[in-house]
């Protein structure tokens, strides 16, 4: 197994470097201007000086060696310094990657928003589980009942439409109309006593729920796929054969057994936690990383979206490792060797 | 004890004439502009929502009220010749610094602070945004403490484009004496909360999200301002930013709300807040491309030696086409409350807009085709009109926005009605207006026969606006295409006026020729204009205070906002 492991991660470094190239050549490739956005007024020749001071006078090769460089050598660095309190080198001069938007280092920007992604989108996962598997159990269990035939219509439901309009119509409904819920998250909000926690709640609910409904519906129907292939085993009916409760028959034999895709599923799924919801966050303001991603395309930041794209794809990588491994602990019949 | 007494005393008798008005008594101000900040200085960023950001902060010496009308900020008075502020050469402007300014740190506001911001902004690395308000300036000197000259190396009849509006606050030296030119993107904290001489000071600045401000203890008005905290959210989208102030209330005040008026209207039924509009200098208008597109051209197309276009440079076309749009109806659609119909490129302010053209209100199809069959351009089979094998076919391009791609569809119909065949293209914005020189799809570029976007310009001097026109702005390869004319309009009787304003002082005499030139430009149909464009925002009925600024910051009087009672 450890050879396994080590034998992937050092796959993981030509792949995650050819995928750097890619990132940075299709967005250098891409139309776009950081100072596209600028108001008209600003003439071509101010236009002109600043792109040259973003840099982008050099040509890419340079460009890209620089990013590799910042990214790979001088952020580890600074993080080390950050942590421990010292000094390595040069560190005054040394570059990290800049944002174009902000001239601000970009992963000072990506730690400042990580909390907030993992707490409303990582919760929305999580609620996302706790809803989807009772229901594909007991969906899988009384095949074709009513309860299956309702479960199956709204994980349709929430699968199909999209985010930006059930985050829409919650708005509507629970801010414009009734008004029990902000529509727009405070994220300069502080938890310090259990009003200011119930407030955090209830600016987290309606966020939460958009996407734990998207999840739900997703998880719950592998689950219930996953359960009615197991129930149909002999080990099912043997294990009914010996007289065991029914009760231990699903929650113990079946619901284990079951469960292996499904957690494969989830593992995969992982990385889209730190990903965010692009679109979510954006609907609900939450300052999270989704919403900095689309931020940077709009404005053609490209050291942010590069950046950002970057540690996505370490994030895939290693979660498809992770979601290998889990796969072998769970099943023993599966062995890499 | 006694001590005590006395400063209570004088303290009561200092706010004795304002009791209601209290400095920080009004609690919180919610602002939502729908792009989030990304930086607190404007010299790094021309983004409006940098620069409105950052006003409530850093300063400049004088504002534009909503009138467009210069009034005194860090100052007594605005310079003129007649008051001898500007030299009689008109190459030096002097500023005189009020008395007793602070920073928010405490420390005095010095001519030595105004110097260095001009310093900052001209350093050739800096890749400084604002440089194009500092043109022509040579020098600017601190003569003592409170006095500040402009040098220009040419005679300046309009010299308040150093530190007039919000594009081109004061900083302060000490914070950014070392963040000069390279260095300026790494002075990451002081970009991120200036020390500036505004009603507020930053508490914590989270990019691309939030400002947090408070109020600034060393404001020069004690009494102002009444808010103790001020929050700047931004991001999401314009309809939801309308719906926090106008339905859910949780804002008092919502930038830029660019939704389509009809939703807007209903929003504001709600009765929790109003929409506001201003009319600065945009207009939304057709350029009409006088060189030929044609892609057989190659690196030619669409360059003046590229040759004339096929059927654009024929007047009797250029006046049809716009005869057959209806302008009301574009307003209608599109853009309600934060548009009129226009005839001019120069719209305002008042005195620069001219009355000469306002024929073009009116739609009138039936002219639009007898101007058109009285040239000779006659209907073939299919409906489309033709001479000597020309048809006239257009390609009509502009950026990605549903206004404009219900503008382009409502003008394709009323063309097709005159027996004009229109293709339509759309281009994401940053690419239309970015200058990437690979991209064919530039607004500089131009190749197409017609383009639709909205220009305007700083402050309330049209000279440089002007002069976008003359020969030598023609976008072309020699120039890297970086050239503001884009209909490639060239006359040398409009060179003459250009010059001619360019050494003209007198404001009277600089309005009639403005006026001259933009009718020369509309006569001749070098483009259409469709509508003046304004802003709309809205407020909180709670929110007491705002006037409406398109020349300004639009919280340039955010110190004079206060709760309503």
């Amino acid at each position: 197994m450890l050879n396994y492991t080590i034998r992937r991660l050092l796959f993981a470094i030509p792949t995650l470097l050819v995928i750097s190239f890619l990132i940075f050549a299709i967005l250098d490739l891409a139309p776009s201007d950081p100072t596209g956005n600028l108001p008209l007024t600003i003439p071509p020749e101010v236009r002109e000086k600043i792109r040259l001071s973003l840099g982008l006078g050099e040509p890419f090769p340079i460009r890209y060696l620089k990013w590799l460089q910042q990214f790979f050598i001088n952020e580890p660095l600074n993080m080390i310094e950050q942590w421990f309190g010292i000094t390595i080198g040069d560190s005054e001069n040394r570059l990290r990657v800049q944002s174009w938007a902000t001239r601000s280092p970009v992963v000072d920007l990506i730690v400042e928003r990580m909390p907030q992604t993992l707490w409303v989108v990582g919760m929305s996962y999580v609620v996302g589980i706790l809803i989807a598997i009772p229901i594909g159990v007991i969906s899988a269990y009384k095949q074709y009942s009513v309860f299956d035939q309702v479960g199956t219509f709204i994980s349709m439901v929430g699968f199909s439409v999209p985010t930006f309009f059930t985050g829409l119509v919650l708005i509507v409904v629970f801010s414009s109309t009734l008004g029990w819920l902000p529509s727009i998250y405070d994220t300069t909000h502080k938890v310090t006593d259990l009003a200011s926690f119930w407030f955090q709640v209830k600016q987290m609910i309606m966020p939460v729920m958009v996407l734990a409904l998207f999840n739900a519906s997703q998880l719950s129907r592998f689950m219930r796929a996953s359960m009615l292939d197991n129930l149909s085993q002999d080990y099912v009916r043997t294990a009914r054969a010996k007289g065991l409760k029914e009760r231990a028959v699903l929650l113990i034999h079946v619901l284990r057994n079951s469960l292996i895709p499904v957690v494969t599923v989830i593992a995969l799924g992982i990385p889209q936690i730190f990903g965010g919801a692009i679109i979510t966050e954006q609907i609900f303001r939450v300052n999270g990383l989704g919403q900095l991603l689309i931020i940077g395309i709009q404005g053609a930041d490209i050291p942010l979206v590069q950046t950002l794209t970057f540690i996505f794809a370490v994030l895939i990588v290693l979660f498809n490792l992770l979601a290998d491994i889990v796969y072998g602990i769970l099943d023993p019949r599966i062995r890499y060797e | 004890m006694k001590k005590a007494l006395l400063c209570s005393a004088v303290a009561a008798g200092l706010f004795a004439g304002n009791a209601l008005a209290e400095r920080g008594s009004d609690g919180q101000l919610n602002i939502i502009y729908w792009q989030a900040a990304s930086i607190l200085n404007p010299y790094l960023s021309g983004g409006t929502k940098d620069i409105e950001s950052a006003s409530m902060v850093i300063e400049p010496l004088a504002h534009y009220d909503e009138t467009g009308t210069m009034v005194p900020n860090l100052v007594d008075e605005i310079p003129t010749v007649d008051n001898g502020g500007v030299s009689e050469d008109l190459k030096s402007i002097t500023w005189k610094l009020s008395d007793g300014l602070m920073w928010s740190d405490g420390t005095p506001v010095t001519a030595a602070d105004v110097a260095f911001t001009a310093e900052y902004c001209l350093h050739p690395e800096g890749g400084c945004q604002q440089a194009s308000n500092f043109t022509d300036v040579e020098s600017v000197e601190a003569i003592d403490d409170s006095t500040v000259k402009v040098n220009f190396s040419v005679a300046k009849p309009f010299p308040y484009g150093p530190f007039v509006g919000a594009q081109a606050p004061v900083i302060q030296k000490a914070q950014f004496e070392n963040c000069m030119g390279a260095k300026a993107p790494e002075c990451t904290d002081a970009n991120f909360g200036p020390i500036g001489t505004g009603p507020y000071v930053v508490t914590e600045f989270k990019a691309n999200d939030v400002v947090s401000l408070k109020a600034n203890p060393n404001y020069r008005d004690a009494a102002k301002p009444a808010f103790a905290t001020v929050v700047f959210k931004g991001g999401g989208d314009a309809a939801s930013a309308a719906r926090s102030v106008l339905e859910t209330g949780e804002f008092d005040y919502a930038w830029n709300l660019q939704v389509e008026p009809e939703i807007l209207s209903k929003m504001a039924a709600a009765g929790k807040g109003t929409v506001v509009s201003s009319f600065g200098t945009s207009v939304e208008r057709l350029m009409v491309n006088m060189t030929n597109p044609d892609p057989a051209l190659g690196d030619k197309r669409a360059t003046v030696e590229g040759g004339p276009h096929p059927f654009l440079t024929d007047p009797a076309v250029r006046t049809a086409l716009s005869k057959a749009i209806d302008r009301e109806i574009l307003v209608e659609v599109g853009y309600g409350e934060a548009g009129q119909p226009t005839c001019n490129v120069l719209p305002a302010p008042a005195i620069y807009a001219s009355t000469a053209n306002d024929a073009c209100l009116g739609q009138d199809i039936e002219a639009a085709k007898k101007l058109l069959d009285d040239a000779g351009w006659v209907p073939g089979s299919d409906g489309v009109r033709e001479k000597d094998g020309v048809r006239l076919s257009i390609l009509y391009q502009t950026s990605t926005n549903s206004v404009r791609q219900a503008t382009q569809a409502l003008v394709k119909q009323w063309w097709a009605e005159i027996g004009v065949e229109t293709e339509l293209r759309n281009i994401d914005a940053s690419v239309f207006f970015g200058g990437d020189q690979s991209s064919p799809d530039t607004f500089q570029k131009f190749f197409a026969d017609i383009e639709m976007y909205t220009n305007n310009f700083d402050g309330t001097d049209p000279e440089n606006y002007m002069a976008n026109w003359s020969c030598k702005e023609i976008p072309s390869p020699e120039n890297q295409w970086l050239g503001d004319n884009m209909p490639r309009y060239c006359n040398p009787e409009y060179d003459a006026l250009v010059a001619e304003m360019s050494t003209t002082a007198k404001l009277e005499d600089r309005a009639a020729l403005a006026k001259k030139m933009n009718d020369m430009l509309m006569q001749e149909g070098a483009m259409i204009p469709l509508i003046h464009r304004g802003g709309v925002s809205a407020h909180a009925n709670s929110l007491e205070g705002v006037r409406m600024n398109e020349w300004d910051s639009e919280l340039w009087n955010i110190a004079d906002w206060k709760r309503a009672e």
